[in-house]
C-alpha cells in the first residue's frame, strides 16, 4: 500500500492544545513541511513567541530558543549574526509582532537581517483571553474593546506588513490566510519562498497569516473561517507586497 | 597590540580589549553616557578581528541580541549605563532562568531616572538583588582599577561559561574614564564545561529547547532550587575582596569600586597621624565577601561604610556582622566624587566619638 499522507518529520507525535479551529496548528504544519522538503532540519533555529506559540517547541521537532515577548527579532538577530549559516526563524503574533516587539521587528528588517518572521495575525490577544490587539479591526468587539474598536479612542489597526514592504531591507514581505484550503497551499509555498528568500541571503522575509481564533472572536470554527474572508482579508488584502531577487550592495 | 605589554589605557578601551581577547565574538550595545567610547572601541576592533558588533535598536534589543547569540553558543556581551540597565533587567532575566552565559557591563551613573552622567554606586540594590524579575541571582565584580577593569572583564566570560549565568562588571562614570597603566595580556586557558545546550541545527542529534517557561509548579519549583545551588555554589567559590592594613585596625573602613580608591587615599592620611584605621574593598559585591567582613569583627570593632549613594551596601555589611560591631555609613550620592581628605575628616570624626 502506498503511503500519501503522514506526519512531517519536524513535527513531534504531540497532539496540539490549540482551540478548535485554530490556525495554529494548520500553520504549525505548514512550516514543518516546508522545512522537511527543503531539507533544513539539521540548521534551522525557530523562535516561537510569547502567546498562543509559546509552546510551539513542545510540537516542533527543531531547534527552538524561547524569546520575551516582542523580542524575537532581536534574539534571531543575534543568532543569525553568529550562526550565518544557520536558517533563523521568528513565529510571532500580532501582539509580540505589532505591538510590544514593533521596535525590534521594524528594525531587524530595516538592517536587513536575514532572517524570516511568520506573522500570524488574528487581530486579537488569545492567550490572555481575547483583548484587543494592534491589528484588532475597526469595530470589533474585544474584552478590552467591549464597545468595538473606535479610531478616535483606540486608534486605528496597525498594518506592519505594510510598513516592512517599504524599508529597504525587506526582501519579501507578503501576507495569506487560512480562509480555505486553496489559500492554505498558498500559505505553505509562501513560507518556501521565503525560507528560499534567506537561503538566498537577500535579506528580511515576513510572511503575514491571517488566522482564525474562534474562542476569542466567540463565533463557530465555519463562522470564523467566513470572517475571516469576509472581513479580514477586507482590511488586510492578501498579496506579495514586495520581492527582491538580487542581492543588494554594501 | 602585542601579546603582553605595559601600555596607558582607559577604562572604556581596557573593558573592550579584555572583551576581545576573551574571545568574545559578539557585541551589542545602545549607546549611552557615560560608556559610548565601549561601543566605540568595539566598533572598530571587533572589525579588525573579524567579529561581531552591532549597534542594536535599544537596550531591550541588545540584551536580546546577546541572549541569541549566548543561546547559539558564542561569547557575547553587552554594555550599557543606569537607565539603559534598567531596560536590561528583562533580558537578565530570561538569561537566568534559561541559564544562559553572558557579559554585561554597568557604568553606573547618578540617578535615579535620567539623572546625570556623574560617577555613583546608586544601582547596587538593582545589580546584587537580581534587578529583574524572579528568584535569581548574578554575579558582580566591581572593580577599583583600570587593571582590575581588564582582568575581570576577562575572567567573567570564564565565570559566565563555567555557571552558565549572566555576570556583571559594576563600574562608574569613573572607572569608565580614568586612564591608567595596566598590563594587557592574553586569556589563559581553563578547562570548561562542555557547551551541550546550545543551538546550532538538530543535525545528527535530538532538537534542543532553550525556554524559561515552565507551566508545572512543582517542575518550576525545581527549577528555582536548581539555581539556588548553583547560587550557593557561587557563594562559596566566588567571593574576593582585597584588605589593606586591617591587621591592627580599630576602625575598618569598607568601600567598593571608585570609593574604595578614595577610602585607600583617607586611610593613608589618617594613617600618617598615627591612626590605627584599615580599608576592606568587596570585589565581589554579589556574591557579598559577608565571611570576611564577619571575621574582621574579631580585631575591629567600628566599621565605617563608604559608598556613593545613600546607603546600600551597607545593609549587606550589617547583615555579614549580625550586630557585633557598630556599623556606621557615610554616602555621597547625585555624581558627588568627594576627596581623601572629606573621607579622612568623616573616619577622624568617628575616631574621637567611639574614643577610639
Amino acid at each position: 500500500m502506498k503511503k500519501i499522507f503522514s506526519r512531517p518529520e519536524c513535527l513531534k507525535p504531540t497532539p496540539f492544545h490549540y482551540c478548535p479551529g485554530c490556525g495554529h496548528s494548520i500553520l504549525h504544519r505548514l512550516v514543518a513541511e516546508v522545512i522537511d522538503e527543503m531539507n533544513l532540519r539539521g540548521r534551522i533555529i525557530g523562535i516561537p513567541p510569547a502567546g498562543c506559540a509559546v509552546l510551539a517547541y513542545d510540537y516542533f521537532d527543531i531547534d527552538m530558543c524561547e524569546a520575551a515577548h516582542g523580542r524575537g527579532c532581536a534574539v534571531a538577530t543575534g543568532f543569525k549574526r553568529s550562526r550565518p549559516e544557520c536558517i533563523i526563524f521568528t513565529y510571532q503574533g500580532d501582539g509580540d509582532m505589532a505591538a510590544i516587539g514593533t521596535a525590534e521587528t521594524l528594525h531587524a528588517a530595516n538592517r536587513g537581517e536575514n532572517i524570516t518572521s511568520i506573522f500570524v495575525n488574528n487581530a486579537v490577544y488569545g492567550m490572555t483571553g481575547g483583548q484587543m490587539a494592534p491589528t484588532t479591526i475597526l469595530g470589533q468587539k474585544t474584552t478590552t474593546s467591549p464597545f468595538g474598536r473606535r479610531s478616535n479612542v483606540e486608534g486605528y489597526p496597525l498594518k506592519i506588513t505594510e510598513i516592512i514592504s517599504t524599508l529597504p531591507g525587506a526582501a519579501y514581505v507578503a501576507r495569506t490566510s487560512l480562509a480555505t484550503p486553496a489559500k492554505v497551499m498558498a500559505t505553505k509555498k509562501t513560507i518556501k519562498k521565503a525560507f528560499e528568500t534567506q537561503l538566498a541571503g537577500l535579506g528580511y522575509s515576513l510572511v503575514e497569516v491571517l488566522s482564525p481564533c474562534p474562542t476569542n472572536w466567540k463565533i463557530s470554527s465555519i463562522e470564523s473561517f467566513k470572517y475571516l474572508e469576509e472581513r479580514l482579508e477586507l482590511e488586510y488584502p492578501l498579496g506579495v507586497m514586495k520581492e527582491v531577487t538580487t542581492e543588494k550592495g554594501s | 597590540m602585542n601579546k603582553r605589554e605595559t601600555i596607558l589605557m582607559k577604562g572604556a578601551d581596557a573593558i573592550g580589549e579584555a572583551a576581545v581577547r576573551a574571545g568574545c565574538s559578539c557585541y551589542f550595545g545602545y549607546p549611552i553616557t557615560p560608556q559610548n567610547e565601549i561601543p566605540e572601541y568595539m566598533s572598530r576592533r571587533m572589525d579588525e578581528v573579524g567579529r561581531v558588533f552591532l549597534q542594536g535598536e535599544s537596550e531591550i534589543a541588545s540584551i536580546n541580541m546577546v541572549l541569541g547569540a549566548a543561546a547559539a553558543g558564542v561569547r557575547a556581551m553587552t554594555s550599557s549605563s543606569s537607565p539603559g540597565i534598567s531596560l536590561k533587567q528583562e533580558g537578565l532575566s530570561f538569561l537566568a532562568a534559561m541559564e544562559l552565559p553572558a557579559v554585561i557591563i554597568n557604568i553606573n551613573r547618578g540617578g535615579p531616572g535620567l539623572g546625570n552622567i556623574a560617577p555613583s554606586q546608586g544601582d547596587y540594590y538593582q545589580a546584587t538583588r537580581g534587578g529583574g524579575h524572579g528568584d535569581y541571582r548574578m554575579p558582580v565584580y566591581a572593580p577599583a582599577t583600570i587593571q582590575e577593569l581588564y582582568d575581570f572583564t576577562m575572567e567573567s566570560f570564564d565565570v559566565a561559561d563555567i555557571y552558565r549565568t549572566p555576570v556583571m562588571i559594576l563600574g562608574d562614570g569613573m572607572m569608565g574614564q580614568l586612564v591608567e597603566p595596566i598590563i594587557v595580556h592574553e586569556r589563559e586557558e581553563i578547562d570548561l564545561p562542555p557547551k551541550d545546550y546550545i543551538l546550532n541545527g538538530a543535525q545528527e542529534r535530538p532538537s534542543r529547547i532553550i525556554k524559561s517557561l515552565i507551566l508545572d509548579t512543582r517542575e518550576m519549583e525545581e527549577h528555582n532550587w536548581k539555581l539556588k545551588r548553583k547560587y550557593d555554589l557561587m557563594r562559596t567559590l566566588l567571593p574576593r575582596y582585597e584588605e589593606f592594613m586591617t591587621d591592627d585596625a580599630k576602625l575598618v573602613i569598607i568601600a567598593y569600586g571608585t570609593a574604595a580608591r578614595i577610602a585607600k587615599g583617607a586611610v593613608k592620611r589618617v594613617r600618617s597621624n598615627g591612626l590605627k584605621v584599615g580599608l576592606f574593598r568587596p570585589i565581589t559585591v554579589w556574591p557579598f565577601p559577608d565571611e570576611a567582613v564577619l571575621s574582621l569583627t574579631k580585631k575591629s570593632k567600628v566599621f565605617l561604610v563608604f559608598e556613593m549613594s545613600t546607603g546600600q551596601m551597607v545593609d549587606d555589611v550589617r547583615l555579614a556582622v549580625s550586630g557585633r560591631v557598630d556599623c556606621e555609613f557615610y554616602g555621597r550620592p547625585g555624581g558627588i566624587i568627594p576627596s581623601p581628605q572629606e573621607i579622612s575628616r568623616i573616619i577622624e570624626r568617628y575616631w574621637m566619638q567611639k574614643e577610639l
